[in-house]
């Protein structure tokens, strides 16, 4: 990791904040003058990931542009659940058009900042993983490739859930939707289709691609202020568990995208120019059991003699993932 | 519905606040506070959360202040306690427990080098207590006494204060200097010390006191269990027999009793442990225990075992001691029954040793209160309520002489909890011990967001040395490493601002306390360290990851009520 995690407090090097801690050593969410991007009174379920994660990226983005930021938004679940009329839970400039347009709705934001000679103002885009890995992906890929400045953020939890959890390019293998069903010798999404996003980005040799989750914060965090000392194209993807979807208990949001990572299936990474160059080392290895039985969209490889096979595959997943990107280091964090 | 919005823009900024998601909640989360495990083990009543919270910050006066309010002897305590804290501590689930007693011990040297004194008493009473014994407890009782603002005056039979602490702790263990600190800073809050005035007949010194016209309102009697108990072993004329108690005690004096080079202790406890280390410091090259149980059966804190075994002492298990002639004992090995009983086997040997000192175990003289048929004595001990009273109105009694883990911690504890009841007796009415809160246990805990530390291991004075010596075995923790040892505290089931539930709340349903009520613009003004959290429950939608992300376990959910 490029930036020193703060060591033997009780909690400062993992939690939001922390009283001993300097105040450039905490979180921008445990201030009181976080911008609160997302206010209250939005529709998302209990305990949204998403909801969580767009406060988290939008406040960090926020606090590193001194406030001058524009949004533009994808349809989905997140607009959806924050602007049903005449309501918004939004608390900056924010802007929504089409499902798919997501990223040229962006180019041309930043665009026209340009030509007013607004280069203080930055640009980030948003979507979840529907509108980004599938319906918006060519807009996304012409923006990569022109390297419009725009920071596009992608909230990925894995399926089409504000229209009843059906299967995008981002659902992973086995997990149940209500277009994988459960059903016949291999219940679920297939194993072997859809795309891993942060690799494609990089693979257009843009400027930056992240990874992170809402589990750790001073990491996420981290990668949103590192993103804006780009210009250019730079893209991260947040994993955002969801309660409804995936389903699992609400309070389990955080646990679940925590499990995700140490069990190597959510590699956290930074990549400029098409090169990783950091990775989040595992700190607590767990195996994908731990991460797959909490979630009813994975009961079926548990029930009964349950599918060992299965969850064997998926462990191959994770197993790929930890020596692709060498997540298991030898000393210390 | 009319909008008053600039050009373009369509919705007023942050409008959704109009939408009480707090409606739709069937749980609600509560801020507790809980029972730390160290706390609920402390026998002194510690709050050890509380003080080590302090610690952390370094804040060291504000440490001791907190600790002082229940124990007035942290630097005693960091050298003397056995530390069931740290036994009982969360963190030794994790890694390992917190050095607790080195922390405490950190911040007693530094009061006691800062020259730190307690608050005096706001408020006099009037109200006039004896306190028979300055040892640990008669101090304790004194000094809580003192600051609820009565009179106290101690008689102690010793010509110094200190009791067991002076003259059954050796030296090795705690220095003079520090015992003598932090006994005279209880004294000189005003407490009429008087020093070789044994109390031989409770009953006629109450009576002196009201013909004096100085009459006692209450008794506390901390009188120790300062006899050591015998046992009958046929010895020869010439043998050298003497009880732990008289070595230990006239070591204090300055004395250095002969013991010769050879030297048997006769017994298990932490007592028979001294008493072997100091012979080894007397010039013995070698000490032997003689113990008629087994190791796991041995009643002396596996640390202090340990601790005599690294200084050369040697152990017989499962013996006992028939015979004592000059030079020699016979020895007869035991077997333990299914019970755990020893029983003897007839199998003997010999031992060679020119002395036999005797630790037995201790008991009380409590002759004092032959004259007071009310205080009944049981078993030896005195026998006392829930409020330490005993069966005479007023006389109260703690420490050893009631016979219960005869530790200088219990005492210290007994003395505290003493000091209530005779305030509250004085007042006219009786003590009752606060409920306790629900114990805050490792299973509450998230400990991912704790980071990996290792323990801060006292450096010690390598073996070789500390045998030939009666300085100071265990050496201290520095500023540094004392302050990472406190930062290595939980804080189990205590919230220390971690700020977790205020950044995980995907609702915003989390205030940081001093922040201003939430209205137009969502403007929020400057919070503060120490004020803690509250739940904003128009918006707290009740998913609970406030609570499953709390560190410490210091908030619950709650079913809400329909």
């Amino acid at each position: 990791m490029p930036y020193q995690r703060a060591k033997f407090y009780q909690v400062g090097s993992f939690a939001v904040g922390n009283r001993l801690l300097a105040p450039s050593e905490r979180t921008v969410q445990s201030s009181l003058a976080r911008t609160n991007s997302l206010t209250s009174g939005h529709r998302a379920c209990q305990g949204c990931g998403e909801a969580l994660a767009a406060r988290y990226v939008l406040d960090a983005a926020m606090a590193a542009t001194g406030g001058k930021v524009v949004v533009v938004n994808a349809t989905g679940c997140l607009e959806v659940f924050s602007t049903p009329f005449p309501e918004t839970s939004w608390r900056l400039a924010w802007l929504h058009s089409l499902f798919g347009n997501a990223p040229a709705v962006a180019s041309g934001v930043a665009a026209a900042l340009k030509a007013k000679g607004r280069a203080d103002v930055r640009v980030v885009a948003q979507g979840g993983d529907g509108g980004t890995v599938d319906i918006g992906f060519g807009t996304l890929s012409g923006l990569f490739e022109r390297n419009d400045d725009v920071l596009y953020v992608c909230y990925d939890n894995q399926a089409y859930m504000n229209t009843g959890v059906q299967r995008s390019g981002s659902t992973p293998p086995a997990a149940r939707t209500a277009t994988t069903e459960a059903l016949g010798p291999e219940p679920g999404n297939v194993f072997g289709q859809g795309k891993d996003l942060p690799a494609i980005a990089m693979a257009h040799g843009i400027p930056y691609v992240a990874t992170a989750s809402v589990a750790d914060l001073h990491d996420l965090e981290y990668k949103v202020e590192r993103a804006m000392a780009f210009r250019g194209a730079r893209y991260l993807h947040v994993l955002v568990p969801c309660p409804l979807g995936w389903k699992s208990a609400t309070a389990e949001t955080v646990r679940l995208a925590r499990l995700a990572v140490e069990s190597g299936l959510f590699p956290l990474l930074e990549a400029e120019a098409g090169e990783v160059v950091a990775v989040t080392p595992l700190r607590h290895r767990v195996g994908v059991e731990e991460y797959l039985r909490p979630q009813g969209r994975f009961a079926h490889l548990f029930r009964g003699a349950g599918r060992p096979d299965i969850v064997a595959r998926i462990q191959q997943v994770a197993d790929r993932n930890i020596a692709r990107y060498g997540l298991v280091q030898e000393a210390g964090e | 519905m009319t909008m008053e919005t600039p050009f373009a823009i369509t919705l007023p900024v942050g409008s959704s606040l109009a939408n009480r998601t707090g409606s739709w909640r069937v749980e609600r989360p509560v801020y507790v506070d809980l029972l730390p495990p160290c706390n609920d083990a402390c026998p002194a009543g510690e709050n050890v959360q509380g003080w080590l919270y302090a610690a952390e910050e370094g804040d060291y006066e504000a440490a001791w202040r907190a600790l002082v309010a229940d124990n007035p002897m942290p630097a005693v305590m960091g050298r003397a306690c056995f530390r069931p804290c740290e036994t009982a501590c969360n963190r030794a689930k994790l890694d390992q427990a917190v050095g607790i007693n080195a922390v405490e011990r950190f911040i007693g040297d530094f009061a006691i080098e800062k020259g730190l004194g307690f608050d005096r008493p706001a408020t006099a009473t009037g109200k006039h207590v004896l306190v028979v014994g300055a040892g640990p407890a008669g101090l304790s009782a004194a000094y809580h006494l003192r600051r609820l603002g009565h009179a106290v005056t101690i008689y102690e039979a010793a010509e110094l204060p200190g009791g067991m602490m002076r003259y059954g702790i050796p030296a090795y263990r705690l220095p003079r200097d520090i015992l003598d600190a932090e006994v005279g800073r209880v004294v000189d809050l005003g407490i009429d010390l008087q020093l070789g005035h044994p109390v031989e007949d409770l009953a006629a010194t109450l009576e002196e006191a009201k013909a004096a016209g100085r009459p006692f309102d209450a008794v506390f009697l901390g009188v120790g269990a300062q006899t050591a108990k015998r046992a009958y072993i046929p010895a020869g004329d010439s043998a050298r027999v003497l009880d732990a108690l008289s070595l230990l005690r006239s070591v204090t004096e300055g004395e250095r009793p002969l013991l010769g080079r050879r030297v048997a202790v006769y017994g298990g406890g932490d007592t028979a442990m001294d008493a072997a280390r100091t012979a080894k410091r007397l010039g013995a090259t070698e000490a032997v225990i003689v113990y008629r149980r087994n190791r796991e059966r041995m009643p002396a804190h596996p640390e202090e075992l340990e601790d005599a075994l690294g200084e050369g002492v040697k152990v017989k298990w499962l013996s006992t001691i028939t015979h004592v002639a000059e030079g020699t004992l016979l020895l007869e090995k035991m077997e333990l029954d299914e019970t755990g009983f020893p029983r003897p086997t007839g199998e003997t040997e010999e031992l060679d040793a020119d002395a036999v000192v005797l630790a037995l175990g201790q008991e009380s003289d409590l002759s004092l209160v032959a004259n007071l048929p009310e205080v009944k004595v049981d078993n030896g001990w005195l026998s006392v309520g829930p409020d330490q009273m005993t069966g005479r109105a007023g006389i109260f009694a703690g420490g050893d002489v009631v016979g219960q883990d005869m530790t200088v911690t219990t005492a210290i504890g007994h003395g505290k909890r003493v000091a209530r009841a005779i305030d509250a007796y004085l007042a006219g009415s009786r003590y009752e011990r606060p409920a306790r809160h629900a114990l805050a246990g490792f299973d509450r805990l998230n400990t991912w967001y704790y980071s990996d530390a290792p323990r801060t291991v006292r450096p010690r004075l390598d073996a070789a040395r500390r045998v030939s010596t009666f300085d100071e075995v265990v050496q201290g923790l520095d500023a540094d490493t004392a302050l990472f040892e406190a930062r290595r505290c939980l804080s189990c089931g205590n919230c220390f601002e971690c700020d977790n539930c205020f950044g995980v709340c995907p609702d915003n349903a989390v205030v940081k306390l001093e922040q201003a009520v939430r209205g137009e613009g969502d403007v929020f003004a400057s919070g503060g360290a120490g004020r803690h959290y509250a739940f904003d429950y128009d918006y707290c939608k009740g998913c609970g990851l406030c609570a499953q992300e709390c560190p410490c376990g210091a908030i619950v959910m709650e079913p809400e009520r329909a």
